[in-house]
């Protein structure tokens, strides 16, 4: 049984996506949504925690329409660009949907 | 696979309505079927009928109403929360003896009973937070 993480607060104002990562096992998935994407901003000690999440095993993406309106592309070539069709299919590959809000 | 989508914010304060609308899209797009959505905290804003902005910004609650009148969705709004929040159908104003009714023809008031249904006969649950 794996699990799908969205995190939709933007890591410079809440501690949605450290309480995501502390939790989160190998073989879920994130996506980041709305103002989750600013992880993509991340650097020094921050980025390190998400980047271990990838190492054991976490996917994590970042969904394309919200990098858009926030004027952010996908520098990080650990994190993949999603658009809505794949979000949905990602839902229905894992069979439980966790979001963090 | 079957989804049931939980909506908890309202339009215009953050972007959890126009993601699950988006979401909602996208996956009639891919034949998958939604069992029910379902309108809950200030996700109820989203529903009412009276809401004017102007012309050249994105109406959340029409769109709304086109996708679920478009897919003939079930679109259930949690009662309590929408009591307080000033949105009532034609009975509760009766009830309450209110001066209107603003619930969109296209959704219908109803408990938290109908969230554990819905979930209960979901594939998938997946909430747009606040």
């Amino acid at each position: 049984m794996s699990t799908l993480h969205t995190v939709n607060k933007s890591p410079f104002q809440s501690q949605c996506l450290y309480n995501c990562t502390d939790l989160i096992a190998p073989g879920d998935s994130l996506v980041l949504i709305e103002d989750g994407v600013y992880a993509l901003k991340l650097g020094g000690e921050e980025r390190a925690r998400l980047l271990n999440a990838i190492k054991q095993g976490t996917r994590v993406y970042a969904l394309n329409a919200d990098l858009q309106t926030r004027g952010l592309d996908s520098s990080w070539a650990e994190i993949k660009t999603i658009d809505d069709s794949e979000f949905v299919e990602l839902c229905c590959k894992h069979q439980r949907i966790q979001s963090w809000y | 696979m079957k989804f049931t989508l939980v909506i908890l914010g309202a339009p215009y304060s953050s972007a959890a309505s126009f993601s699950a609308w988006r979401f909602c899209r996208a996956a009639l797009e891919n034949n998958q079927q939604i069992t029910r959505l379902f309108f809950y905290a200030d996700g109820v804003h989203n529903t009412t009928a009276l809401a004017a902005p102007p012309q050249d910004e994105i109406d959340l609650p029409a769109q709304w109403s086109t996708l679920i009148r478009e897919h003939n969705l079930d679109a259930v709004v949690c009662i309590a929360a929408a009591l307080r929040r000033g949105v009532l159908d034609e009975a509760e104003r009766d009830r309450y003896r209110k001066q209107a009714a603003n619930l969109g023809a296209e959704f219908s008031l109803s408990g938290l009973g109908q969230l554990i249904e819905a979930t209960a006969h979901s594939d998938r649950t997946i909430t747009f937070g606040h």
